[in-house]
């Protein structure tokens, strides 16, 4: 896993509550046997017409997406299914964090083992993030667990200390949970009994 | 005297395997189910770190979401699928576990085989890499969707790290009325808390109306919690429980039977056990519901109008209905009732049991399918499929001009070839409205199966109480 410490980049703001994963990366590309080759789908019906040609209103689209890696999404983003190809779409696409005011707790997880940060931030700042210029940096710093706008106003976010010791370490959880075999075959031994 | 406890806080306690600090607890899984989609990458993880899978006993395949429910002579045509559902079957090969694919007596979609086996039981910690694991919170088990990472995770230790849930009681008293249905109930429930309501929770079913309901009516409130945001969603086992379970292949036989009662009694939430939060719910005041949106939050009763997106404050939350409704190309402020409908699809982990097709059959008796409307009628499993037959119901469906399919996820997800065209309208008893969900640029009304087949039968969007 790739680590995650400090990030600055400007925004792709998608001001929609409720982002479900069959948007992030429809059904139909999850008949794949790989992780790979998934950031060209990312977002793929509201990114395509039914052609296959960009749609160019679509932000993803526009120039000013280019080398953004930080999605501003509205409330509950990451909705629906536990499909991990969501998060594999979003960091294949370039995205390393992704800002709402809520997550969906399946697809949190799913971030989180994949260095996609997701940052919650209070409706205020969230608001303000929005009405940004185009060209503003934002900036992310998981060790402080900050994020700072231009002007300087800045705020903390929550992640639990395990996650973020994972990130900032660029280590996943397997390797900890194997460590702990000997506490699950104690379990096992005990279940048995019953 | 030992605190008064959830249930929900029972089976959590019970599945403690370690906590240190600094880290999530970890909790035992006792069974994990395993599906195409979102297994192989997980296997190649084992493979690449030269792990086996740690209890081949505790691990159930089958192959649902990508199989056709039309022609199942192998190999499967469409060439991804064919690759997708073999190396299901070559993984579970490799790693010893057993795997109900294409032919197989027990075939179904992976949360209705389940509990068809007897292989969810009261008071389980249950996973699969499918959000709609929450299905098996019917039986009083913690079961809950996870990503393929954590399927690895699984598959390795049999354990998952995990944060305590918060507890969330949705009481529902009183008694459904004529033509009103377990659909309606969770539709109604996601209606009022929205698509984030239960965020971080596990929701505990109860009351009076909860109680009424049969396990494959409790399996369809169960699986649409994911929808309200919960982690899961469960109803504690009762005598409806036991006698369901009571002589499937993986229950318990005997003498065992009698001690997995024992501590199957023991799981119902304590007197003065206190959850975190709560809502209710009259039964007896639900209508038949339906959605207007592209979430399973926006859903309306049905001879209610269709909510004007300026009526709601925040301008986020306007432009989302704004949006729903664009993509619906529904207007607002009428009801949906007359609405044309392009194709009916009866089937999925929320609605493809026997209770619900014979739902279906009791309203397409002696009545022909309107000839505009495709109608799809998909058993949940091989088991839904032989007792649909048993019972006469596919020649209800057949002589109504329905398409009788075979077992899997079908249109519920459109990957096999079973989808809507491009601004199609559908009735559907599955789960999800989402855009593009049943094929894309379609447009689906999530409903009843009983809704779905009034809306078969009429070709337009109708309360099926006007046909009872």
């Amino acid at each position: 896993m790739k680590p995650f410490t400090v990030l600055e980049s400007r925004l792709v703001p998608l001001p929609i509550d409720n982002i479900d994963t069959d948007q992030i990366i429809p059904a139909r590309f999850l008949k794949t046997i790989s992780k790979e080759g998934l950031g060209d789908q990312l977002f793929c019906d509201w990114r395509y017409d039914a052609s296959g040609a960009p749609k160019p209103d679509f932000i993803l689209n526009q120039p000013r997406a280019k080398g953004c890696e930080i999605l501003l999404a509205g409330d509950n983003f990451g909705c629906g299914s536990s499909r991990e190809h969501a998060p594999w779409a979003l960091t294949q696409f370039g995205f390393r964090a992704v800002i709402s005011t809520s997550f969906a707790d399946i697809f949190r997880g799913n971030a989180l083992k994949n260095s996609l940060l997701p940052v919650i931030v209070p409706a205020e700042l969230h608001s303000k993030l929005f009405a940004l210029p185009q060209d503003a940096k934002v900036r992310i710093d998981l060790a402080a667990q900050t994020i700072t706008l231009p002007d300087g106003a800045s705020a903390q976010f929550p992640i639990d200390e395990f996650s973020k010791h994972c990130l900032l370490n660029g280590v996943d959880e397997l390797g900890y949970i194997l460590s702990q075999a000997d506490a699950i075959a104690a379990y096992e031994a005990r279940a048995e009994q019953h | 005297m030992l605190k008064p406890r959830t249930i929900i806080e029972k089976i959590w306690d019970a599945h403690v395997v370690s906590e240190r600090p600094g880290a999530p607890t970890l909790i035992y899984i006792d069974l994990q189910l395993v599906h195409e989609v979102t297994s192989p990458q997980a296997f190649a993880g084992l493979r690449e770190r030269g792990l086996k899978v740690r209890r081949p006993d505790r691990t159930f395949a089958t192959a649902d979401h990508s199989v056709p429910t039309h022609d199942r002579s192998l190999p499967i045509a469409d060439e991804v699928a064919r690759r997708q559902v073999e190396q299901l079957e070559a993984n579970c090969r490799e790693f010893g576990i057993e795997c109900h694919s294409i032919g197989s007596p027990h075939q179904g979609v992976v949360h209705v085989m389940g509990p068809e086996l007897g292989l969810t039981q009261p008071g389980m910690t249950i996973v699969c890499g499918d959000s709609h694991t929450a299905t098996h919170g019917a039986f009083g088990a913690i079961a809950f969707g996870i990503g393929t990472s954590q399927v690895e995770h699984v598959l390795a230790t049999q354990c998952l790290l995990q944060t305590r849930p918060k507890t969330f009681e949705v009481h529902i008293d009183g008694a459904l009325r004529p033509g009103v249905s377990a659909k309606d109930i969770i539709l109604a429930l996601i209606a009022k808390i929205g698509v984030g309501g239960g965020t971080g929770a596990v929701i505990e079913y109860t009351g009076a109306a909860i109680r009424a309901l049969s396990m494959d009516e409790r399996m369809t409130v169960c699986n649409m919690s994911i929808e309200g945001g919960a982690r899961a969603g469960l109803i504690a086992p009762d005598q409806t429980t036991f006698n369901y379970l009571c002589g499937r292949p993986h229950a318990p036989k005997g003498p065992s039977w009698d001690r997995a009662l024992e501590r199957w009694r023991a799981l119902p939430t304590d007197e003065g056990a206190v959850y975190d939060k709560s809502v209710s719910l009259d039964a007896s005041a639900l209508e038949p519901m339906i959605t207007f949106g592209t979430n399973p939050g926006m859903g309306i009763p049905i001879n209610a109008a269709v909510p004007d997106p300026s009526s709601y404050a925040d301008p986020i939350v306007r432009d989302s209905v704004a949006k729903a409704l664009a993509y619906m190309a529904i207007e607002p402020g009428k009801p949906l009732i007359g609405h044309k409908v392009d194709t009916v699809f009866i089937g999925s982990c929320t609605n493809g049991r026997i209770a619900d097709m014979r739902a279906a059959a009791s309203v397409l008796k002696g009545r022909k399918v309107n000839p505009n409307v495709r109608t799809l009628i998909v058993p949940g499993s091989v088991e839904v499929k032989k007792q649909a037959e048993a019972e006469g119901l596919d020649s209800v469906f057949r002589a109504a001009g329905a398409e009788w399919r075979e077992p899997g996820c079908s249109m519920c997800i459109a990957m096999n070839g079973d989808m809507l065209s491009p601004g199609e309208y559908c009735v559907s008893t599955s789960n999800r409205n989402f855009e593009g969900r049943q094929g894309p640029g379609g447009r689906t009304f999530l409903a009843s199966p009983l809704t779905a087949a009034a809306a078969a039968v009429t070709g337009t969007i109708t309360d099926v109480r006007t046909l009872l």
